[in-house]
């Protein structure tokens, strides 16, 4: 794998890092392997998500693919998020993080799927615990 | 005579395997070693030639087969000057073997209110165990405090919780992040006049240094065959006869047992009281082939070449603006075995690992299973590690400074 550079200017200057006080939702992700801790903070407006945050610490992978991630969520319908999965992460981060990887690059869509499911009472789908 | 590491490596099958489409430069023996072609050839051997289940049977496959069983658990009991194979028992690795002292001789031993004594550098396998422990038991788990400026045990808060009177201490021989050599006999004379028993954690230093079980005055010691040539799934619990002889098995099942009736049984003699079932019989042999390769090396051979590799990387890391290594500085190189733990800047370390495993450089990133060390004493989320055997090299370790540099250019670390 290739440390490209939009993965690497995504990790120094991550987008849309912090915190939302009053979030409509918000979900905590941790992945005791590498240690990587994210919580994922969200605002919904019609159905659309009409701001996101994520805050914590982690690898250049899971900072910057929760930098790519939230870029592209905002105001996207939360039925399409329910329905996004690794490859379209792929799509989005760029890359391919390989198996060893793949905790760190799934670990902010894990934490947005169910911070997104929490919002809307429903139950986390297998599909989403897999990731 | 010279310690002939192209000789060595030539042993080595794995050592010509590529990774990453490089020449595979493997720093990660603390985590497990690669094994010898004699290794190999005795499991296969075993298997060809002489595979039967062993102690039962009256004809000479299975006679063969627990003689060399039995032949590995004397050359382990030689290795660390253990009396003999009543001293040895086999587990599944030294996991399990601190959790058998744990379930066995402490769980029987430990009272409401007394004090179970171990370190804050302590790998999860000598922690967990005694939190279950202290939690079942109602006692106060207390844990000896690191000096961070040194990488080495603090005297005073050693002594403060020697004066509690623990009743067990459980200390590493060798931490795993630090590379700290802990001064266990000492610890140990002091654990006894307290009246503790003393289990000394020798998974970081059976394979790199010589241990003598009789002049450190352990009670109990634990390690693992993975990381000494040897292969997974195969662990040594050693203990004293007398303690050994008053504790009572965990497990029940063949082969403990001297007599079974529908009311109730008697216990077979050491070590066998303690392993009950089918043991693990290709790992036993291929054990006693691993310790054959280790004394054919050397263990003070080893330990000196470890000691040169280990100051050359840290000479070498020292040189790198950003990089920072943890545990007992240059001058005391003889308190430390063969391994480095780093940092590059505020790079995570799998992100490290992930450059040095696109040049072929296997190393090992996160929290070591030491989070209580890495998280709340050293205070960083992951750490990288180089770790060295007999196979490695200076020019290997060349390889990881290049590497290192490979790592600040992509995170632009200055
Ligand atoms: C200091 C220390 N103790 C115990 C262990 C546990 O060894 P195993 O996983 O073989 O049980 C390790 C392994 O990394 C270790 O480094």
């Amino acid at each position: 794998m290739d440390y490209a550079d939009e993965l690497i200017s995504n990790y120094e200057h991550p987008h849309n890092k912090g915190k939302i006080s009053g979030a409509d939702a918000k979900f905590h992700e941790f992945n005791p392997v590498c240690g990587d801790d994210l919580t994922l903070y969200l605002k919904v407006r019609g159905g659309k998500v009409e701001d996101v945050k994520f805050d914590g610490t982690g690898c250049a992978i899971s900072i910057a693919s929760a930098s790519m991630l939230t870029d592209e969520i905002k105001g996207k319908k939360l039925s399409e998020i329910e329905s996004m999965n690794f490859e379209k992460l792929k799509e989005i981060i760029g890359i391919d993080p390989g198996p060893v990887r793949l905790k760190c690059a799934t670990l902010s869509l894990k934490a947005l799927k169910k911070a997104v499911f929490l919002y809307e009472h429903k139950k986390v789908d297998s599909e989403t615990e897999k990731l | 005579m010279p310690f002939n590491v192209e000789a060595i490596r030539a042993d080595f099958p794995i050592l010509q395997t590529k990774m990453a489409g490089k020449q595979l430069v493997y720093l990660d023996s603390a985590a497990t070693s690669q094994k010898p072609k004699v290794v190999i050839e005795a499991i296969r051997d075993y298997y060809v030639r002489y595979n039967a289940n062993i102690h039962r049977g009256i004809y000479e496959l299975s006679e063969k087969a627990t003689e060399a069983y039995i032949q590995s658990k004397e050359k382990a009991a030689r290795l660390i000057n253990a009396d003999g194979i009543e001293n040895i028992v086999y587990t599944r690795n030294a996991t399990e073997s601190l959790n058998l002292v744990a379930l066995t001789y402490a769980a029987q031993n430990v009272r409401k209110g007394d004090h179970i004594l171990i370190t804050e550098m302590e790998h999860h396998s000598n922690i967990v165990p005694w939190q279950l422990l202290a939690n079942r038991n109602n006692a106060t788990l207390d844990y000896i405090k690191v000096d961070v400026k040194t990488g080495m045990l603090d005297r005073n808060s050693l002594s403060e919780c020697m004066e509690k009177g623990p009743v067990i201490v459980s200390i590493t021989q060798a931490s795993n992040v630090l590379g700290t050599i802990n001064d266990v006999k000492v610890i140990a004379k002091d654990a006894h006049s307290h009246g503790a028993a003393v289990i000394v954690d020798g998974a970081q230093s059976i394979p790199h240094m010589k241990v003598d079980v009789k002049d450190i005055d352990c009670d109990f010691l634990a390690f693992s065959a993975h990381k000494m040539f040897g292969p997974t799934g195969l662990g040594v619990m050693y203990a004293k006869s007398d303690m050994l002889d008053k504790m009572e098995p965990l497990f029940g099942g063949g082969d403990m047992i001297m007599t079974v009736t529908l009311k109730s049984h008697t216990w077979n003699g050491l070590p066998w009281k303690f392993e009950a079932g089918t043991s693990n019989i290709e790992g036993g042999i291929a054990f006693g082939a691993a310790i054959d390769y280790l004394n054919g090396l050397g263990l003070a051979a080893i330990d000196r070449h470890e000691k040169s590799l280990t100051e050359y990387a840290l000479k070498r890391l020292g040189e790198i603006e950003g990089v920072s290594t943890f545990g007992p500085d240059l001058k005391y190189v003889d308190k430390r075995v063969g391994l480095v733990a780093f940092s590059v800047g505020g790079v995570h370390a799998h992100d490290i690992a992930q450059v040095f495993n696109d040049n072929g450089i296997a190393i090992r990133a996160g929290h070591h299973c030491a989070m209580p060390l890495v998280r709340e004493v050293l205070k960083r989320d992951s750490l990288a590690r180089m770790s060295f055997y007999a196979y490695n090299t200076k020019e290997e370790i060349d390889k990881a400074v290049d590497a290192i540099e490979k790592v600040k250019k992509v995170f632009k670390v200055c």
